[in-house]
């Protein structure tokens, strides 16, 4: 909140076909911050990350990374300077750890790219003599995950989108990776967006959380306050159904 | 090999079959050309020799196709001149209603062909070769055949296995079924080259065959006697092709040295000489053309003995460097057709990719190619590209574009979208997507197409020899038309090994491609 906001939305709309997917969404993560986008599938959490990086443009409605209007960007030098990692980890199988993680330093012609590939292995705990000439199908899950955040790291980027990064793992993993990560964040004080449909790992991770129903924010605050002071029934809802799960 | 001595080599195998139009009218070989059954060899091969015989140069190309093929290379001036029937040209060229009188017949045909084509029916070698429907000795035994009225009578006892030829023309069955009332139990289409034997082996009752096929002493069969004047006269004569008929008369006149000197019993003992006996097609006509008188003594001294009986394997060995030199060309065809359509296919499948919106037609489009019989396609092509090499490539090229558009494209399209996800998200340019994440994932896909393609191709291949491309398709079409299946099987091991070879080369390129998978 000390430096404004690193991502803004301003009232984007988008909709597929007849669909609303994002209804007049409003959004600012802060420098330094972690958001956690929260809702069920279809509630238009993934679509509103992907604006972020163009990967989706709004049909109304201004997104804004560092004070910069996107919708006037280049979408390619944009999504080399976020970083991004998806659900299933998206490695390319026919490249082996090291080239993986030095993807987007290549793209962006960065020079010592081989020394940044291996230092964002190390800061995901993975050794690079031992993993960098692995190919992506000889790794377990976890670790897989672990280069896909190490590949967005590699480039230092300030922001990171991560979309629902640990879905996928099983428990022990997910928290052990979570772990992990909290530990980075510390260390590396990133602009964070996370997508996740666990409130646990929102809990954990994020600073403030946006519960998202039907392409709009339903409440987006700290945690202490969506339990506290839930602005909707649906809202309070979440958050009983999370303990009694919990 | 250096790219040059590639390119001589291509230069020289292809340089002497293709068309010569540029060349001088004057000097250019004398093409003659048969349709692919045996008869039909040995009046070419007498056409051939005779003109040899009287100082021309003859470039021969035994074996083309069907009538549509020959004749529609003869119109074209790719061949000058082939052994046709005035029955044939009568009813399927000029598709007009039969006739029994002989001398009308050809009167009608050498003024149709004349005015329309420009073409020219020599007089008559001499002898008619018509429809002959033959059965087993044993089943004339047993329901007393002999004449089409007897068929007619059993006929729904009756399995018929006819030419596809036979069984659409007017004069054929339909015709044959409306004249005699036959009805039959079943009717199998059957090529000339295996309707004997299935004949023989009882897989089918009756089948068309021609008067003086040798094989039907062979086979020891019946033929019934058209005891209702039904099928017309198909006296056997040269068909000259525009360019000779106008401006060599003295090969014209060399070759009208055999009208009326051919007997229909003499023609039956060449064919069983050439069918039966196994002797080679060049033997055969030359004795004729000395028992007749037009020729002097074999000017090559004694013959080596053949030996029909002698193995598969030593007759291999015999002709291995014919073989190889057939070979090679075939790998040409293959090798060229296939560059070709990669050079083609493999681009517009990743173009497509960026626009899947049409892409589904346009590959369906190039599938319809694949429907085209490959026969009708090299027939289609004739009057754009004449026979040979060049149609050859085309055709093969065709039908080599499907399997690669196909894979290429369902290789790029399907690739791991998870990472083509991450790398687009991650900054990487549509191209370098195309370049980095899906050429290399679809590269094991776009490979098996070609593969395919590559082997269907060897196998397409052998039909070029029904448009005189070459290739190991010679050996097994004169083969199968004067029944030897040595000589098919010189063309055909070949043509299997040569598949598996191709097969393999292109798997080690796909490995070197694909290292680590």
């Amino acid at each position: 909140m000390q430096n404004g906001a690193a991502l803004r939305a301003v009232e984007i709309s988008k909709r597929y076909g007849s669909v609303v997917s994002l209804d007049s969404v409003s959004l600012d993560v802060h420098r330094g911050e972690c958001v956690a986008l929260i809702g069920e599938s279809g509630a238009g959490k993934t679509t509103l990350l992907r604006c972020f990086n163009r990967m989706t443009d709004p049909d109304q409605g201004q997104v804004l990374v560092d004070g910069a209007d996107v919708g006037q960007m280049d979408p390619i030098p944009l999504r080399r300077r976020v970083g991004y990692v998806p659900q299933d980890g998206g490695l390319l199988p026919h490249w082996r750890v090291r080239r993986n993680v030095a993807l987007v330093p290549w793209l962006r012609g960065l020079p010592d790219q081989a020394v940044l590939a291996e230092r964002a292995l190390r800061l995901v705990g993975l050794e690079p003599a031992t993993f960098g000439e692995r190919w992506p199908r000889d790794l377990s899950g976890g670790q897989r995950q672990r280069v896909a955040v190490a590949r967005a790291l590699a480039a230092g980027p300030d922001i990171v989108l991560l979309d629902e990064p640990f879905g996928a793992l099983d428990a022990i993993t997910r928290a052990d990776l979570q772990t992990s990560f909290l530990a980075l964040r510390a260390e590396l004080g990133l602009t964070l967006l996370l997508v996740t449909h666990d409130l646990h790992e929102a809990l954990l991770l994020a600073d403030r959380i946006a519960v998202m129903r039907e392409g709009r924010i339903e409440q987006i605050a700290p945690a202490a306050t969506l339990r506290d002071a839930p602005a909707t029934d649906y809202v309070r809802e979440l958050l009983r159904r999370a303990r009694v799960a919990g | 090999m250096s790219r040059l001595a590639r390119c001589a080599l291509f230069a020289a195998t292809f340089a002497a079959p293709l068309p010569l139009a540029a060349q001088d009218r004057e000097t250019r070989p004398i093409i003659v050309a048969s349709k692919p059954f045996g008869e039909s060899y040995v009046l070419a091969e007498m056409f051939a020799q005779i003109l040899e015989a009287r100082g021309f140069r003859v470039d021969r190309r035994l074996g083309l196709g069907a009538t549509e093929i020959a004749f529609g290379a003869l119109r074209n001036g790719a061949i000058d001149v082939y052994p046709e029937y005035t029955g044939t040209g009568l009813l399927a060229i000029l598709g007009e209603r039969p006739s029994s009188d002989p001398l009308l017949v050809f009167g009608r045909v050498s003024r149709e062909f004349r005015d329309r084509y420009g073409v020219r029916w020599l007089p008559p070698l001499g002898f008619q070769n018509t429809y002959a429907i033959a059965v087993r000795r044993e089943t004339a035994r047993r329901f007393g055949l002999a004449t089409l009225s007897d068929l007619a009578r059993v006929g729904p006892r009756i399995r018929a296995g006819l030419t596809p030829d036979f069984i659409g023309r007017a004069d054929g069955l339909p015709g044959l079924a409306k004249a005699y009332g036959l009805r039959l139990a079943s009717v199998r289409a059957l090529l000339p080259a295996v309707k004997y034997q299935a004949l023989a082996a009882g897989e089918v009752d009756v089948i068309d065959g021609y008067s003086t096929d040798g094989l039907i002493a062979r086979y020891d069969l019946v033929v019934l006697r058209d005891d209702r004047g039904f099928f017309p006269p198909y006296e056997a004569a040269a068909l000259v092709g525009p360019a000779l008929a106008t401006r060599m008369p003295g090969a014209v006149a060399a070759l009208t040295e055999l009208s009326g000197r051919l007997r229909e019993q003499e023609m039956r003992e060449l064919n069983r000489r050439l069918e039966v006996g196994g002797e080679p097609v060049a033997h055969v006509a030359s004795d004729a053309l000395q028992e007749l008188g037009l020729t002097g003594p074999a000017a090559g001294g004694a013959r080596p003995a053949t030996e029909r009986r002698a193995g598969v394997a030593a007759y291999l060995w015999e002709q291995r460097g014919r073989i190889l030199d057939l070979t090679a060309r075939h790998l040409l065809l293959v090798a060229v057709s296939l560059a070709a359509a990669v050079a083609l296919a493999l681009p517009l499948g990743l173009a497509l990719e960026r626009r899947p919106a049409g892409a589904e037609s346009v590959i369906r489009g190039v599938g319809l190619l694949q429907t085209v019989p490959s026969i009708a396609l090299l027939a289609f092509m004739i009057p754009l590209l004449g026979i040979g090499v060049v149609p050859a490539l085309v055709a093969l090229f065709l039908y080599s574009l499907y399997p690669i558009l196909r894979n290429t494209y369902t290789g790029v399209r399907g690739a791991a979208p998870e990472a083509v996800g991450a790398a687009l998200a991650l900054g990487m340019t549509p191209g370098q997507v195309l370049r980095y994440v899906r050429l290399p994932l679809a590269a094991p896909v776009i490979m098996a197409g070609i593969r395919t393609a590559a082997v269907i191709d060897v196998g397409t291949a052998t039909l070029a020899a029904f448009i005189g491309a070459g290739g190991l398709g010679d050996p097994i079409a004169a083969g199968l038309a004067l029944s030897d299946t040595r000589m098919i099987l010189s063309g055909a091991l070949p043509a299997a090994l040569l598949a598996l070879v191709v097969d393999a080369g292109l798997g080690a390129v796909e490995r070197r491609l694909v290292p680590g998978r």
